[in-house]
C-alpha cells in the first residue's frame, strides 16, 4: 500500500467519517427529531427477532466494550494478557461473544429479506447496515483466529494508531504494513462511522440511561393558567 | 393539598347500543393512516368477550399495569434495571396478531378482471405487506357473540362466576351481553408514563391527558406492555408510539371529543374533576378491597372553599373551577355514586368512569310462556330485590369495575333501579305510592335526586352532557408568538413531516 492511499484510507476517510458523524448526527437531531428513533419492528415479527436481536446486541456491546477497554487502558489490558490462561481466557471470550454476535445478524439478515411483514418497512439504509456490520464482525473473526492474538498485539499497533487520530497526529504507517483484513476491519469501522448519522445506527445514542434516575410519572405543564374573572 | 383538574369522561353503559360509531369518528379523524390502521384508540367490546387486543386483561400474559410491592407498589412489567436489558427484545410485547393484521380489498380487480364465466371477487389483501391474506381477526371480532365457547367464554372477567351461571351464560335462551367502550384511561398513576425508559410520555398538568413526545419517543415500546388496558399502541411504519389525546385539539377549541360528540345513544359525559395529587401514592397502594374508596377520595369537592383555596393555589382559574362544579362527572360519581373506574386492579387509577349496565331478569320459560321468578306483588321492582337474577351476573360486573366487591355493583344498580321504578311510577300510574318512597329511602335517595340523575340521563342538552372549561388557548399562544401572527400561521406545512426514520 502506498503511503498516498494509507493517508486516504486511514487519515483523511477516517476524519471524514467523524466529522460527518458528528455534524450530521447534531444536526439530525435538531432538526429532525422525529426520525431519531430504533425503529423496532417486533410488533410485526417477534420469533426470529428474538433469536436475532438478543444474540447481536448483546454481543456486539460486550465486543465494543472490549475493544474501548483497550482503547482506554491498553496497559491493564497488556498486564491482563502477561499470564498466557488469562490471555486464552479473554481471547476466546472475544471469539465466543463475535460468534454469538454472528449469529444473530445472520438471523437478522435472514429475517430482514425474508418476512414480508419485514420487507415492507425495511428502508436501504437497514440493508447497508447490516451488510457492513457482517463484514465488521467477520474481518473481527477473521482476525481473531487467523492472527492470534488480538488483544496481545492491537495494544501496540491499533491503540496508537487510533490515539494519534484522536490527537490530530496522524500515523497511517503504523497500519501500512500490516494484513489486509485488519486494515478492512480499520477501513470498515469508519464506514460505520460514516454511515452512523444516515441509518438507524443513531439509536446508540438514545441509551435511556436517565431512566435509572427518573421518577416514575412526570407531569408537564406548559403554563400555569392564571385565575380569570 | 396539591389540586389538579382533570377531564374525564363517563360511559353510560346502560344506553350503549354498540354502534361503533365513536370507533369510526376516532378512526376517521386520527387513526387513518399507514401503521396506524390497525390501531383503535377508541373501541367497543362485547363483553363477556375477549375485547381488543385480544385478553389485554390478562395480565400474567401481558403483564400491564401495577402491582403492590412491600409498603408500595411497583411496575407489573418491569423494574428500571429490567427496563434496559429488555430494550433488545420484549416478551410481554404484544404482536400484531394479538390485534389484528389490518386488511382491505383489491377493489381495482372488480373492474380490471378480465371477461371470465365467473364473478371477479375483490381478495382481502394485507394493509402491511400488500400481499393477499386470509382475514382471521378484527377490532370487533367477537362482537355481538354473547355466549360463544371461543371468545365470550375466555374471558378473564368471568374467574369467580358461579359455574352453573356460566353454563346458564352459554344457553342460547340466557345469552347475555353488553358494550364496553374503551378509550385511553388518562390515568392519575399511568403505568405508560412510567415504564417509557425516554420519558417521551407525560401527563399534561392542565387537564390530566396522558400524551405522547413522539420527537422523544425512540421504539423502545415498553408502554405498549405496560399499559394494562392497552391503550398505547406502536405505529409499525413510523416507529414511534401513539394513544388516544382525549381529541385536545379539540377540547382546546371547545368541542367535546369526536367519540363523544358523535355518540349516537349520548352515553358519554364529560368534564372537569379535581383531585389532590399528593393522595396519588397512597391511592395507588392500597389493598385490593380499599382500591375503589380510595381513588373515589382523591376527587374533591369544588364547592368546599378550601379545595377552591387550594385550587387557585395551584394555578387553578375560577372558570375552570365554574365547570367542576357543573361537571356532569361530578355528579355521576360523587354526588350520585353511580359510576366507578375500569379495573382498578391495575392500580393506575384509571379516570375514565363508568356506570354499569342493568340487565333483564333471568327468566324460566313454562308452558312456552316466560315466568319471572319474582312473587307477582314485587315484579314491578324488577330486579331490586333479587340482583342475584340479573341476567348479567353482579359478580362478572364486580370483576370489571370493583375489584370483585359485589356490594359495590349492587349499590349502584339498586340506585339505578329506585330511580326507573319511581320515575314509572310517577309516569305510568301519576302517583308514587308508599312502597316506592320507601324504596328511594333504602338507597338514601330523596325524590329530588331521583329528578336530577333521570334528567341528566334521559333528557340532557349537549352542554349538560359536555361541561368543557375554557382553555384559555390564545394566552397560552401570548407567551410564544403574536396570536394575530399565529393564525395566519397556523396549518401551513408540517415543521416535520410524521415519516419513518432512515
Amino acid at each position: 500500500m502506498s503511503d498516498t492511499v494509507a493517508m486516504i484510507v486511514f487519515v483523511a476517510f477516517p476524519y471524514a467519517a467523524l466529522t460527518l458523524a458528528i455534524v450530521v448526527t447534531v444536526l439530525r437531531w435538531k432538526l429532525a427529531p422525529f426520525t431519531v428513533s430504533s425503529i423496532s419492528s417486533q410488533l410485526l415479527e417477534s420469533r426470529k427477532l428474538f433469536w436475532g436481536s438478543i444474540p447481536f446486541h448483546w454481543g456486539i456491546v460486550l465486543i465494543l466494550l472490549g475493544h474501548l477497554a483497550t482503547l482506554f487502558f491498553p496497559a491493564t489490558v497488556a498486564w491482563w494478557n502477561g499470564v498466557p490462561i488469562r490471555l486464552y481466557a479473554l481471547e476466546i471470550t472475544g471469539l465466543a461473544l463475535a460468534l454469538w454476535a454472528a449469529a444473530g445478524l445472520l438471523v437478522l439478515l435472514y429475517r430482514r429479506l425474508t418476512t414480508a411483514r419485514i420487507r415492507a418497512v425495511t428502508t436501504p439504509m437497514d440493508l447497508v447496515v447490516l451488510i457492513v456490520l457482517a463484514v465488521q464482525i467477520a474481518s473481527g473473526i477473521w482476525m481473531a483466529v487467523g492472527y492470534r492474538f488480538g488483544s496481545f498485539w492491537s495494544v501496540g499497533v491499533v491503540v496508537p494508531y487510533v490515539w494519534s487520530l484522536l490527537k490530530l497526529s496522524p500515523r497511517p504507517e503504523l497500519l501500512q504494513p500490516f494484513p489486509f483484513i485488519l486494515q478492512l476491519h480499520v477501513v470498515s469501522f469508519f464506514v460505520l462511522v460514516a454511515i452512523f448519522p444516515f441509518t438507524r445506527l443513531v439509536h446508540l445514542i438514545t441509551l435511556p440511561l436517565p431512566y435509572l434516575a427518573r421518577p416514575w410519572q412526570r407531569v408537564v405543564r406548559m403554563r400555569h393558567i392564571e385565575p380569570v374573572g | 393539598m396539591r389540586v389538579r383538574a382533570q377531564m374525564s369522561m363517563l360511559f353510560h353503559l346502560d344506553k350503549c347500543i354498540g354502534c361503533h360509531t365513536c370507533s369510526v369518528a376516532c378512526k376517521n379523524l386520527w387513526t387513518d393512516r399507514r401503521g396506524a390502521e390497525y390501531m383503535w384508540w377508541n373501541n367497543v367490546e362485547t363483553r363477556p368477550g375477549t375485547g381488543y387486543p385480544t385478553g389485554w386483561e390478562d395480565q400474567d400474559h401481558y403483564e400491564g399495569g401495577w402491582k403492590p410491592d412491600g409498603d408500595g407498589i411497583t411496575l407489573r412489567l418491569q423494574g428500571k434495571g429490567k427496563a434496559l436489558a429488555r430494550l433488545f427484545f420484549n416478551p410481554a410485547l404484544p404482536q400484531l396478531e394479538d390485534y389484528y393484521e389490518p386488511f382491505t380489498h383489491r377493489y381495482e380487480d372488480l373492474f380490471d378482471a378480465p371477461a371470465g364465466d365467473v364473478q371477479p371477487t375483490a381478495v382481502p389483501i394485507s394493509m402491511v405487506t400488500g400481499e393477499p391474506m386470509n382475514v382471521d381477526g378484527g377490532p370487533n371480532w367477537d362482537d355481538d357473540l354473547g355466549g360463544s365457547d371461543i371468545f365470550a367464554r375466555n374471558d378473564v372477567a368471568l374467574d369467580g362466576v358461579d359455574q352453573t351461571i356460566r353454563a346458564q351464560m352459554e344457553e342460547i335462551e340466557r345469552v347475555v351481553f353488553n358494550y364496553l367502550p374503551r378509550i385511553c384511561n388518562h390515568c392519575l398513576n399511568p403505568a405508560c408514563v412510567a415504564a417509557c425508559p425516554s420519558g417521551a410520555i407525560y401527563k399534561r398538568g392542565e387537564d390530566g391527558v396522558v400524551l405522547v413526545d413522539e420527537n422523544q419517543c425512540r421504539a423502545w415500546r415498553m408502554c405498549v406492555a405496560a399499559c394494562p388496558y392497552k391503550k398505547v399502541y406502536y405505529n409499525w411504519s413510523t416507529g414511534k408510539s401513539e394513544k388516544c389525546i382525549l381529541c385536545f385539539p379539540r377540547m382546546e377549541t371547545g368541542q367535546a371529543p369526536a367519540c363523544a360528540h358523535s355518540c349516537v345513544g349520548r352515553i358519554r359525559y364529560m368534564g372537569v374533576l379535581l383531585y389532590d395529587a399528593d393522595r396519588i401514592p397512597e391511592a395507588a397502594a392500597v389493598s385490593d378491597a380499599e382500591l375503589v374508596d380510595a381513588q373515589l377520595d382523591m376527587i374533591l369537592d369544588p364547592n368546599d372553599p378550601v379545595v377552591i383555596a387550594a385550587a387557585h393555589e395551584a394555578g387553578i382559574g375560577d372558570d375552570w373551577l365554574d365547570a367542576a362544579r357543573r361537571s356532569p362527572l361530578w355528579k355521576f360519581v360523587k354526588e350520585w355514586g353511580l359510576a366507578l373506574p375500569l379495573h382498578p386492579e391495575f392500580r393506575t387509577l384509571a379516570m375514565m368512569f363508568y356506570i354499569p349496565p342493568l340487565s333483564p331478569l333471568v327468566a324460566s320459560v313454562e308452558r312456552e310462556l316466560y315466568r319471572l321468578e319474582l312473587p307477582p306483588e314485587r315484579q314491578d321492582f324488577e330486579l331490586f330485590d333479587r340482583l342475584d337474577k340479573a341476567r348479567l351476573p353482579i359478580r362478572y360486573l364486580a370483576n370489571l369495575f370493583s375489584v370483585g366487591d359485589e356490594q359495590v355493583i349492587e349499590r349502584v344498580l339498586r340506585r339505578m333501579l329506585a330511580v326507573r321504578v319511581y320515575k314509572r311510577r310517577q309516569s305510568v300510574e301519576g302517583v308514587v305510592d308508599d312502597a316506592t318512597k320507601d324504596l328511594l329511602a333504602s338507597v338514601d335517595m330523596t325524590p329530588e335526586e331521583a329528578e336530577a340523575i333521570y334528567a341528566l340521563t334521559t333528557l340532557p342538552t349537549v352542554d349538560e352532557r359536555f361541561v368543557l372549561p375554557p382553555y384559555h388557548r390564545e394566552m397560552s399562544i401570548e407567551t410564544l408568538n403574536d396570536p394575530l401572527a399565529h393564525k395566519g400561521e397556523v396549518g401551513v406545512g408540517y415543521l416535520e413531516p410524521p415519516r419513518r426514520g432512515w
